[in-house]
């Protein structure tokens, strides 16, 4: 009798995700949408014991699995550096893709045998093995990149494009021949093809592409858990899947946006490569340099001005400068100066990646600020500090049509007063542009590392 | 379930799915993420559907036309092992991916007034 009520349970396990995602609407709804999602998944696992009743098997292992996932995974994640998050995430993307092929292979072993496999569900099983697989190489690598293991940079290799493409026929001659004939060896083939184009595929993008590579894996996860939903008739996966995919595309959408990239250019590769590097230099020609300040002088301007934005990018998560920002808000919101945070959406190396940075030094989420809200401030303030960002506050992608940042959108820093950058070296940005910001008449360079910086300056400011 | 009922959930799902993500306030983006992660290791629900059963032995292909009857125990035994894989990478998904999403969720705080 209760057996029929099933799929009204994993329906309310679906809409518990659903809370948990509409939850994240706000940082105060956030925590109870987690538990939503916590409550959903616990219903879901609940309703399969429930529905395999007393002819459920292998209970043992099965335990022994979920009780290790537990063991290794909450230990893991409370104690991982948050500077590791971006890997982090990138690794638990490519378990989830994994385990999809596993499903799909799991599902062949047992239905193959006894002639239960069907061509309808032998054509689910390829595209499940394929995303599952091709998300569990291309989070691999991408983790990897973040980690710092293997350099950044895009491995771009002559005749990629060839690679990938002859990949993807690959893919798509062997699934039709396991289709049709459903022979172990195509389904092989299909695997270890998807598995060498998610490696392709994410190695020729690097460094400020990553957020888009993030976001699209995340995407892929979620449509390897619907494909396996539709393989298996489960519904609840199905609709878990969508909301996930929906949510890893969205992300990706708006990172390109925010780059003012087509999701196709970042996902062939290759930007700030030599081309783009001299084509831009132009601009700089005449020979003007940047004026250089100190601390100390940028601290003076701090202390009298009436509102501050800081401009935080990559280079403060690479200093783990943020608790020394949190000291110098601190110190500057004391002596009455009103400071807000201005992030941009690409700035790190995910999404949202510098609102984690600061929200963990205990910067209020309520000074920071995104760029639409933040971007018609700029006139009005006195002093902007840039720490480590470049590309996402240069003028040019507004005022130089030939410039590749062209279009994109920016913080528009350098119409405020004074402008100051904390920058280690005179290196250009990720698009290998000049900044045409620096050589402005109103914006001064601070050398050295971000941290040490900053440290600086709140001492300059208490003093 | 047929197909095109699967495909009207599956359509209906991306539907509701686009319309809650652009509600996400971009500050929560990277926990979006963690727990979007944490609820994907939902096809655990299909590890275990897979695994938690019996075998079958090759007395069933008297009863059913079995492709390859001389495989149907010794492909049961290794999905099993598989499965419990399957299970173990998901659960490290859904207790690690929500583990960080609390954690990193403690850390919004608002402006103490």
């Amino acid at each position: 009798m209760f057996q029929s009520y099933l799929p009204f349970l994993a329906l309310i396990s679906a809409l518990c995700f659903i809370l948990a995602l509409k939850g994240l609407a706000h940082p105060k709804t956030a925590q109870r949408g987690n538990t939503f999602a916590m409550v959903g998944m616990g219903l879901a696992i609940g309703t399969i014991f429930l529905s395999l009743g007393t002819s459920v098997a292998n209970i043992i292992p099965l335990a022994v699995a979920l009780v290790a996932g537990a063991v290794i995974g909450i230990p893991v994640a409370g104690r991982i550096a948050l500077t590791a998050l971006p890997q982090l995430v990138a690794l638990f993307h490519s378990f989830v893709g994994l385990a999809a092929t596993l499903i799909a292979v799991v599902t062949y072993l047992q239905e193959y045998p006894i002639g239960g496999l069907l061509p309808k569900t032998a054509t689910e099983l390829a595209l499940g093995a394929a995303i599952g697989i091709l998300t569990f190489t291309g989070s691999i690598l991408a983790a990897l990149k973040l980690q710092g293991t293997i350099g950044g940079k895009p491995l771009a290799f002559k005749g990629r494009h060839v690679v990938n493409l002859a990949l993807g026929l690959i893919i798509v001659a062997a699934s039709v021949h396991f289709v049709m004939t459903f022979s172990a060896l195509s389904l092989t083939i299909v695997i270890i093809a998807a598995a060498i184009l998610g490696f392709t595929l994410v190695a020729a993008i690097g460094g400020a592409d990553m957020p888009v590579v993030v976001s699209m894996l995340n995407s892929y996860s979620g449509w390897a858990a619907a494909a396996t939903g539709f393989m298996l008739e489960m519904p609840l996966l199905i609709i878990t899947g969508a909301l996930i995919g929906a949510s890893g595309g969205i992300l990706s959408y708006i990172m390109c946006k925010a780059m003012n990239r087509s999701f196709i250019s970042v996902i062939l590769g290759g930007f700030g490569n030599n081309e783009s590097a001299s084509a831009a230099t132009p601009t700089n020609a005449e020979g003007k340099t940047p004026a250089l300040a100190a601390a100390e002088d940028a601290a003076f301007l701090m202390q009298n001005a009436s509102r501050v934005i800081i401009v935080p990018g990559y280079g403060m998560a690479v200093a783990q400068a943020q608790h020394a920002v949190k000291e110098l808000y601190q110190t500057l919101s004391n002596q009455g100066v009103e400071v807000i945070f201005a992030i941009h959406p690409v700035a790190g190396r995910m999404p949202g990646h510098m609102n984690v940075l600061l929200a963990e030094a205990d910067i209020p989420y309520d000074v920071v600020e995104e760029q639409d809200e933040v971007n018609p401030s700029f006139p009005t303030t006195d002093v902007t500090l840039i720490v480590g960002a470049n590309d996402v506050v240069n003028p040019a992608a507004q005022t130089q049509p030939s410039s590749p940042l062209y279009g994109m959108p920016i913080l528009e820093a350098h119409k405020s007063r004074f402008v100051y950058v904390i920058k280690r070296s005179f290196k250009p940005g990720y698009a290998g542009v000049e900044n045409e910001l620096f050589t402005m008449p109103n914006c001064a360079l601070i050398l050295g590392d971000a941290k040490d910086v900053i440290e600086n300056l709140t001492r300059a400011l208490k003093e | 379930m047929d197909f095109p009922t699967l495909l009207t959930i599956f359509t209906l799902a991306c539907v509701v799915g686009y319309f809650v993500v652009w509600g996400v306030t971009p500050a929560l983006h990277t926990p979006l993420m963690a727990v979007t992660n944490a609820i994907s290791g939902i096809v655990i629900i299909a590890a275990l559907a897979l695994t938690a059963t019996h075998g079958t032995s090759e007395t069933l292909c008297n009863l059913v036309p079995c492709t390859a009857p001389g495989k149907v125990e010794g492909y049961h035994t290794a999905s099993i092992w598989l499965g419990s894989v399957a299970v173990f990478l998901c659960a490290l998904n859904i207790f690690g991916g929500f583990a960080i999403t609390r954690r990193m969720l403690a850390m919004f705080k608002p402006k103490a007034k």
